[in-house]
């Protein structure tokens, strides 16, 4: 019983830490000392774990931090930072599996008391007997809760991952009869879940439980598509925190209630401010895959203008401010370094460079600021959508790197338009603005931008990259 | 009661949550997410009891499972967070280091 006190007590002190942690993390200067903290908060909560008087053999827990830990050491150490969004739902989901097993394990528990803690029962008279039993039916539903949430964001994660790694396709996936699968899935679900409060012996009923909530996972991001994947990783971000909180209910444990909803409430953050970025409900994000094709009749007319990298460097050498606008081209062409250089050229020319970003460029939220960290950008030069249209008409150039729908007119102007309403950069305010881009396609949303026939609009076709690097030859030269 | 005891703590962590979280700035957002991947591998805490436990092959065996997979999460989450906030530095921070 102390040692039980005593367990609580120090989680009470991990559970602190990891507030603190996050207290820290709301500003750049102190983040990496928040989540050190963080980090001891949970160092903590597994030492005193380990005297908990259940633990009586240490090598299968011995086997599996060491094998985890390594596991885990290599992804963190070997990750590119351009895949970072594909890391975070790899570990969003085996944050999910694991979960589910806690799930599965305290249901295997629940239905052989012999297991758990025999004098309790020993002890309760026949009148507590039968409150008892609809205790345990709640215990059971509980933990039947954290295997589906588990199992659920488990396999949407792993499907979110191979979306964007391309190991799958990004585009949406739908077949006939979907939304009838998945409310048969519900249906199923329920039914089985109760099944289960009836007879949580029978195993069956649970690897009945894990198949359906891994399908509907699957069936769940299938059909959205890659420019939605900012929604989708915080929303499984969320889940993962959930699936731990409802762990932590079904083993009676408080940190595991506390921390895991630090984690749900963080992801639920998020999925709201990228939802607020596209002017887009949930609902609408997740089910868009099943939307009526857009009106394609809106066409934009008009002639592209083209520009050599060799004519920008002259627009750039004279530039007093420049704004670089980022998107996921920027990323898969891995061309933040050649942007900081170019950063770097122009502000020995006197000028001034700064960043816009948008809430949902890239492929999760923040996926842009991580990039141009790495490339030694310093962060007080990333600023937030609102910030740079306050000043936008003083920009002699905006540059637009990869991006395409976070910066398209039409939002504003084109009423039927499948992103009109959502917030955008208004690069067209700039005196002139640079369009660098691979080839004349629409972009990830497959609209046209008419931002690319303004009359003060060039466009820089090419890889980003090499054509950054040749208009940086061009200051070389002079 | 216990239940209802376990709910009132819910409640309290849910709000203080989105309190804390509101706070983080959009250019921290992917370390932010990466960190409380690294947070919910404390079912690890869970994860532990059972593998450690005498309670026959099958729970043994999930829970070691459990174990590895959390741990994942915990050292790689916090490793990984750890390398993205090292990046983040401001221009008078560096001329400071190379003063130094």
């Amino acid at each position: 019983m102390t040692s039980a006190i005593f367990i609580n007590a120090a989680y009470i002190v991990s559970a602190c830490l990891f507030i603190f942690g996050l207290k820290l993390l709301s500003h750049p200067s102190t983040s990496r000392k928040g989540n050190a903290v963080s980090a001891l908060g949970m160092f903590i909560a597994v030492v005193v774990t380990l005297l908990h008087k259940d633990i009586i053999s240490f090598h299968w827990i011995i086997a599996g931090v060491v094998i985890g830990g390594a596991i885990g050491a290599i992804f963190a150490k070997k990750v590119e930072m351009t895949s970072m969004p594909e890391l975070v739902s790899l570990f969003n989901g085996f944050g999910g599996l694991a979960s589910l097993a806690v799930g599965w394990i305290s249901v295997i528990e629940l239905a052989n008391p012999s297991l758990a803690d025999t004098a309790s029962v020993l002890v309760s008279s026949v009148a507590q007997a039968s409150s008892e039993s609809t205790h345990q039916g709640l215990s059971i539903s509980i933990a039947n809760l954290s295997i589906i949430i588990g199992g659920l964001t488990f396999s949407g994660s792993v499907i979110a991952w191979g979306k964007l790694s391309g190991r799958m396709t990004s585009a949406a996936i739908t077949f006939a009869g979907q939304r009838w699968v998945n409310i048969a899935l519900i249906i199923a679900m329920v039914v089985v879940s109760y099944q289960l409060t009836q007879t949580p012996e029978n195993m069956n009923l649970i690897y009945a439980i894990i198949a359906i909530s891994v399908v509907f996972g699957v069936l769940a991001v299938i059909p959205i598509g890659g420019a939605d994947m900012p929604v989708v990783i915080s929303l499984l971000n969320s889940y993962s925190g959930i699936a731990a909180t409802a762990a932590g209910f079904a083993i009676g444990n408080n940190i595991l209630i506390v921390a895991g909803l630090l984690v749900g409430a963080s992801g639920i953050i998020l999925t709201n401010i990228m939802c607020k970025a596209m002017n887009r409900s949930l609902m609408n994000v997740l089910l868009s895959g099943f939307a009526k094709p857009v009106d394609t009749t809106l066409k934009v007319e008009g002639e592209l203008k083209a520009l050599s990298p060799e004519d920008a460097y002259f627009v750039l050498e004279a530039a007093q401010s420049v704004l670089v606008v980022p998107g996921y081209g920027m990323a898969v062409a891995q061309a933040q370094h050649a942007v900081k250089e170019l950063q770097e050229l122009i502000e020995g020319n006197g000028g001034e460079v700064v960043y816009g970003i948008h809430p949902v460029a890239g492929r999760m939220p923040g996926h842009m600021n991580v990039l141009l960290a790495e490339a030694d950008v310093s962060y007080d030069l990333l600023l937030e959508m609102d910030a740079v249209n306050q000043r936008m008409d003083n920009f002699d150039v905006a540059i637009v790197i990869g991006a395409n729908d976070v910066v398209n007119p039409a939002a504003k102007e084109m009423k039927g338009s499948p992103i009109y309403g959502m917030p955008v950069i208004e690069v067209e305010r700039a005196r002139s603005v640079f369009v660098l881009k691979r080839t004349a396609n629409a972009g990830f949303a497959g609209v046209d931008n008419p931002l690319f026939f303004r009359e003060n609009t060039r466009m820089i076709y090419g890889d980003a990259k090499d054509t950054l690097n040749s208009v940086i030859r061009e200051f070389g030269d002079d | 009661m216990e239940t209802i005891y376990l709910l009132f703590i819910t409640v309290l962590a849910a709000f203080l949550g989105f309190e804390l979280i509101r706070k983080v700035p959009a250019t921290l957002h992917t370390p932010l997410m990466s960190g409380a991947n690294a947070i919910s591998g404390i079912t690890l805490v869970g994860a532990l009891v059972a593998a450690g436990g005498e309670d026959g092959t099958l729970t043994t065996i999930i829970g070691t499972i459990a174990v590895a997979l959390a741990t994942i999460n915990v050292i790689g989450g916090y490793m990984v967070t750890d390398r993205m906030l090292a990046m983040f530095k401001k221009k008078s921070d560096k001329k400071s280091e190379k003063d130094a």
